[in-house]
């Protein structure tokens, strides 16, 4: 690590105004990401601005239709809250399904998105709810957030205060994990949500080249019914998927159909 | 059995400081005055190396020196020796190129040390590292083994060995095995890969180097499986230091699996760095930096040939390894594919004519050495996949096919004939309670079941052999070795009566503190809270061989025996004089020297006080005190072995591989402490599931390591295993007192082939006979797609 001034502002103004302050310097949640690379040197900012002061953005909460959930709210706290369990219990258990505990107790669903690693899990639920990403200057569709691997819509010195899911009819998730991290090679989020009459939306984490993505062959598939058999029988092909060491384009498309099946045995409950 | 002593299932006295912390780990010590060494190591697998600049390095602030491989060649540092001479077959010696401690002339792998930056913090080292210069210029790399010998290509040592052949060597009648192939009827073939690991102990290495300029004296402190060993190998041959001016001490240690057995170049540097400074020198690996520093384990390309007569009697066998040695011999890599993998080839079996042949390579990777198991994992990976696919070629139960050729018990000792000799066993017994224990009978049943639940169900067998208690040391001389395998160890019996026992065995783990002092308290009939083990200093242990190929108990348990019998001996001869009677008609029980046929005792504890204050005293005929030394010479190998039954659940629509059930039926010998042997068998066992399902060191064609962090490099965690069910037979040990065989690498080295030979049996339906380690889903996936228009055609 190389040094920095280390400031932990107790208000989002005060952090924007930090953030503001320098060009050099950086934000800091869960440091999940971050640390390691301070570690290896392959980041050197000059100040870190901690988050982790600011009561605000550690917040769930459901209003009305939506489910809110703060920046700083880290993993472990999602899996365990009964107001999402409640809402939205898929993203209870994707939170419950990332990395591992240590990660799930530091590591922060703003720092998740913030991120965008094309291996993470919440991307695929914000994209297959449709959620909004709250920032403190503006509200940014999911659908517009992601942008490219680790390259979201944020601006520079912009502040994810918190997200906003609309709480869907049903919803599931299902991921093929790699076996180190425990990141997705292939994440399958699918819901049906609520507003929308027979409107599936199905998103994929971990397998896109570009990204988290929306799976079209799917998502028409599971309009006219919802079920595993459907899922099972969906070609994906493994154009714009990508290959490493973990997995192949070719076995991340064979993956994506089943792990859309086994996301609707868990949101679905097996049936359509 | 008592409530402690021998066969007793007490808790491990050395939980308490572990479990709570208290331990003390290499960089838990801290020595007054001391800096930090930070290596700068190479980031690319092959370069030439033009210059390297150090000036602004040096001039940085808080740094003490700056080292190159020039200052040690200056200061007539030597290079790391190797601790095995593999002689080929056409009786030429090893190719042996120079291993310098910091690289001079060309980096070999990513991860070679370059230069080293001490300084008053680790940061300061780190960023004065950041300021040298150093100019490589890049070579092409060679990491794949067929490629190293094709010739052509990069060489690694292009001056001691150009093919990149380290050495060709042979074991076996290769033409009684020509003779028995012509003779077959079936011939059963595989093409096997034993892939490479990382040993992952859970403390990186650490050394500190401190020199007292009053004595003269050094002191290293490492993380060591065998501090003498490294006392020897450093003074005798890097730098020049006699023993008596060369303290290695290895406090508590965090895991090895081996790979803390070598001499590794961060010691040597950091005890020459601390005269040369004049301070103390410390080096903490980081995680990352122990992947590519650390000895990794195996990496074999084989294949192998079984032949057969009509009844599936196995007739001979020959075996062709390329081994991969990285780019430098490790202190023991030569050994490893030869004497430790060869000669383990007959397996369990009585097959008569067997040839194995062993090519060693250079490449430029991380050295490989011994890993849990050293060699016996890779001969019983091709023995065991050998048998369980001629099973399915010749119809056979893969249990039958391994009856049928099991050695039988009236046939010990039994001759091999790949040069070592079975002291004892009793293959059918372990096999027979691991066919129970495993409900072998309904595996139909369960198949059936699995079947209807959308899953492939496959069951697997191995029936490993193994030889620990390494080794009888003029036999390992005429095979190369170049040090003696004993084992020393000292009972002090103190004026109060208890004892403190100095053994060259050293614990990372094992539980020895434990283990030894329950034979200790069994043999002198004494309390247990009475011993005190102690291991680790060459300051305060007189000698030792160290800790690995699981022989602790077998040679260093046997040393203590052994200077425990001349302790009742002496101790005899004190009570027969305190009780006016015979030597003869003293017998030694129950804590307690006793006159034949009457109640006149004396505790042990009395004859103990007796001997430090000999006021009533055979001081004529015999020497005061009670203190013994054994060094204990093996008269042969131990041969655990057992049989390991491993069922497994595929998803064919995944390739997703999930252990079901996994039995253990080990014959260790006699037991010591059953709580501690089934721990043993757990950890062997998950690493070598570990092995067959997850862990991978790999590297891409420029040498870069790419599974280099835990990111990447997939460890075995709880939920990746079922709970094992394990059980143990015995036949004692015939040429050792304790009648042991030992249990340390046994799980690693049966559970790889219990779960490949499950997975393909699992997938025998799609006509699979091979998956190579790791099984990862996407292998598995793999091969039912390649069969599945065949299956569908069905
Ligand atoms: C071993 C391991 C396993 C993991 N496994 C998984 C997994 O299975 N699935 C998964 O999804 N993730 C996984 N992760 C990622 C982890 O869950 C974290 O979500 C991730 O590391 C980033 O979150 P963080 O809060 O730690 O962010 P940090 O590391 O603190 O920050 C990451 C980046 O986001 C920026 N940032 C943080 N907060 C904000 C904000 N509010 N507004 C704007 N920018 C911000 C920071 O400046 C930084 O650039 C794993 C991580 C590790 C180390």
């Amino acid at each position: 690590m190389y040094e920095f001034e280390y400031l932990r502002p107790t208000s989002l103004n005060e952090a924007a105004a930090a953030l503001a302050s320098s060009s050099e310097a950086s934000l800091i949640a869960g440091g999940q990401t971050l640390i390691p690379a301070l570690k290896q040197r392959l980041s050197r900012p000059s100040k870190l601005i901690d988050l982790g002061a600011i009561t605000d953005l550690k917040d769930i909460r459901r209003e009305g239709s939506h489910l809110i959930i703060g920046a700083m709210t880290p993993h472990a706290e999602v899996a365990a809250s009964d107001v999402v369990r409640e809402a939205i219990p898929a993203l209870a258990r994707l939170a419950g399904g990332i990395g591992d505990p240590q990660v799930r107790h530091r590591g922060t669903i703003g720092g998740s998105i913030a991120n965008n690693d094309p291996s993470a899990d919440y991307p695929a639920a914000l994209l297959g709810l449709g959620a909004t990403v709250v920032t403190n200057s503006r509200e940014i569709a999911a659908d517009d957030f992601f942008t490219g691997l680790f390259t979201t819509a944020l601006n520079p010195g912009e502040i994810i205060t918190a997200v906003r899911f609309p709480v869907p009819a049903k919803a599931g998730y299902a991921k093929f994990a790699q076996r180190a991290s425990r990141y997705a090679i292939v994440g399958v989020w699918v819901a049906k949500v609520a507003s929308g009459v027979g409107e599936v939306r199905v998103a994929v984490t971990g397998a896109g080249a570009d990204g988290v993505f929306r799976e079209g062959g799917l998502e028409k598939a599971f309009s006219l019914s919802a079920t595993p058999e459907t899922a099972r029988g969906v070609k994906v092909g493994p154009d714009g998927l990508l290959s490493d060491i973990h997995a192949s384009a070719e076995y991340r498309a064979a993956l994506i159909p089943e792990m859309a099946a086994r996301a609707i045995v868990d949101g679905w409950g097996g049936g359509g | 059995m008592s409530e402690q002593g021998i066969g007793a299932a007490i808790e491990r006295r050395e939980d308490e400081r572990f479990l709570k912390g208290i331990g003390t780990y290499t960089d838990d010590i801290n020595l007054e005055g001391q800096t930090y060494c930070y290596i700068l190591r190479s980031p690319v697998a092959h370069a030439r190396i033009k210059r390297i600049d150090t000036a602004a390095a040096a001039a940085a602030p808080g740094v003490v020196a700056v080292f190159t491989s020039d200052d040690l060649t200056n200061d007539g540092v030597g290079g790391l020796p190797c601790g095995w001479q593999v002689t080929s077959k056409d009786g030429e010696p090893m190719k042996e190129p120079a291993h310098p401690i910091l690289a001079a002339g060309k980096v070999r792998h990513v991860g070679d040390p370059v230069v080293a930056v001490i300084a008053e913090s680790l940061r300061q080292a780190k960023d004065a590292a950041e300021l040298i210069d150093l100019d490589l210029e890049e070579l092409p790399a060679v990491v794949d083994m067929k490629a190293a010998l094709a010739g052509g290509g990069p060489a690694v040592h292009e001056d001691v060995a150009p093919n990149n052949l380290c050495y060709d060597w042979e074991l076996g009648d290769a033409a009684a095995v020509e003779a028995a192939f012509q003779n077959a009827a079936h011939v059963t073939k595989i093409d096997l890969v034993n892939n490479r690991l990382v040993p992952n102990a859970i403390e990186p290495r650490v050394a500190i180097g401190d020199y007292d300029a009053a004595s003269g004296a050094h002191t290293l402190y490492t993380t060591s499986q065998n501090p003498h060993v490294i006392r020897l190998l450093m003074g005798a041959f890097v730098l020049n230091i006699p023993e008596h001016k060369l303290r290695v001490y290895a406090p508590d240690v965090g895991g090895g699996f081996g790979s803390k057995i070598f001499h590794y170049a961060e010691e040597a540097l950091v005890t020459w760095a601390a005269k040369k400074i004049g301070r103390p020198v410390k080096w903490v690996a980081e995680r990352s930096e122990s992947f590519i520093s650390d000895a990794h384990g195996r990496d074999h390309v084989t294949h192998a040939e079984m032949a057969f007569d009509a009844n599936g009697k196995a007739l001979g066998m020959k075996v062709e390894t390329l081994a991969n040695m990285g780019a430098y011999l490790s202190t023991f890599a030569p050994c490893v594919p030869t004497w430790l993998h060869g000669t383990l080839m007959a397996g369990q079996y009585a097959t008569p004519a067997i040839h194995v042949n062993v090519k060693a390579v250079f490449t430029n990777t991380v050295p490989v050495d011994a890993y849990r198991g050293a060699g016996r994992p890779e001969a019983t990976f091709v023995v065991e996949r050998l048998m369980s696919k001629a099973a399915r070629e010749l119809g056979l139960d893969q249990t039958e096919i391994r009856r049928r050729n099991f050695i039988q018990p009236d046939q010990f000792p039994y001759d091999t004939p790949v040069a070592v000799q079975y002291d004892t066993g009793n293959y059918e017994a372990s096999m027979a309670k691991a066919i129970e224990l495993a409900d072998y009978a309904n595996v139909a049943a369960r198949k059936a079941d699995a079947k209807a639940r959308g899953k492939l169900r496959g069951v697997g067998v191995a029936s490993y052999i193994e030889a620990c208690g390494i080794a009888p040391s003029s036999l390992v001389g005429a095979l190369g070795a170049r040090a003696g395998l004993y084992e020393a160890a000292t009972i002090r019996v103190n004026p109060t009566g208890s004892v403190s026992v100095l053994t060259g065995s050293h614990s990372h783990g094992q539980g020895h503190e434990t283990t030894f002092a329950q034979v200790v308290a069994d043999k002198l009939g004494i309390d247990i809270d009475q011993v005190e083990i102690v291991h680790g200093d060459t300051d305060r242990v007189p000698f030792g061989m160290g800790t690995y190929g699981s022989r602790s108990i077998a040679v260093g348990g046997t040393a203590i025996v052994n200077a425990l019998d001349k302790i009742i001996a002496k101790g005899k001869k004190i009570a027969a004089h305190l009780l006016e009677a015979a030597e003869d008609d003293i017998v030694f029980e129950n804590g307690a020297y006793t006159v034949k046929g009457t109640d006149r005792s004396k505790a042990f504890g009395e004859v103990a006080l007796v001997a430090y204050v000999p006021h009533q005293y055979p001081l004529e005929e015999l020497e005061p005190g009670l203190e013994e030394t054994a060094f204990y010479d093996p008269k042969n190998f131990t041969f655990p072995a057992g049989t390991y039954i491993c069922e497994v659940e595929v998803d064919p629509r995944t390739g997703e591989v999930e252990i079901a059930s996994f039995v253990a039926a080990d014959d260790f010998g006699n037991v010591i402490n059953p709580m501690i042997v089934e721990g043993q068998v757990h950890g062997g066992l998950v690493q070598g599931i570990g092995q067959a399902l997850l862990e991978h060191a790999i590297y891409d064609e420029n040498g870069q390591l790419v599974t280099g962090s835990y990111m990447d490099y997939a460890m075995p965690r709880a939920e990746d295993v079922p709970s094992f069910k394990v059980t143990t037979t015995s036949t004692p040990c015939t040429h050792n007192p304790l009648g042991v065989k030992g249990c340390g690498e046994a799980g690693a080295i049966g559970a790889p082939a219990a779960v490949i030979n499950a997975i393909c049996d699992a997938l025998a339906e799609y006509g699979v006979d091979h998956i190579d380690m790791p099984a990862t889903p996407e292998k598995v996936w793999r091969a039912i797609q390649a069969a599945t228009p065949a299956a569908a055609a069905e």
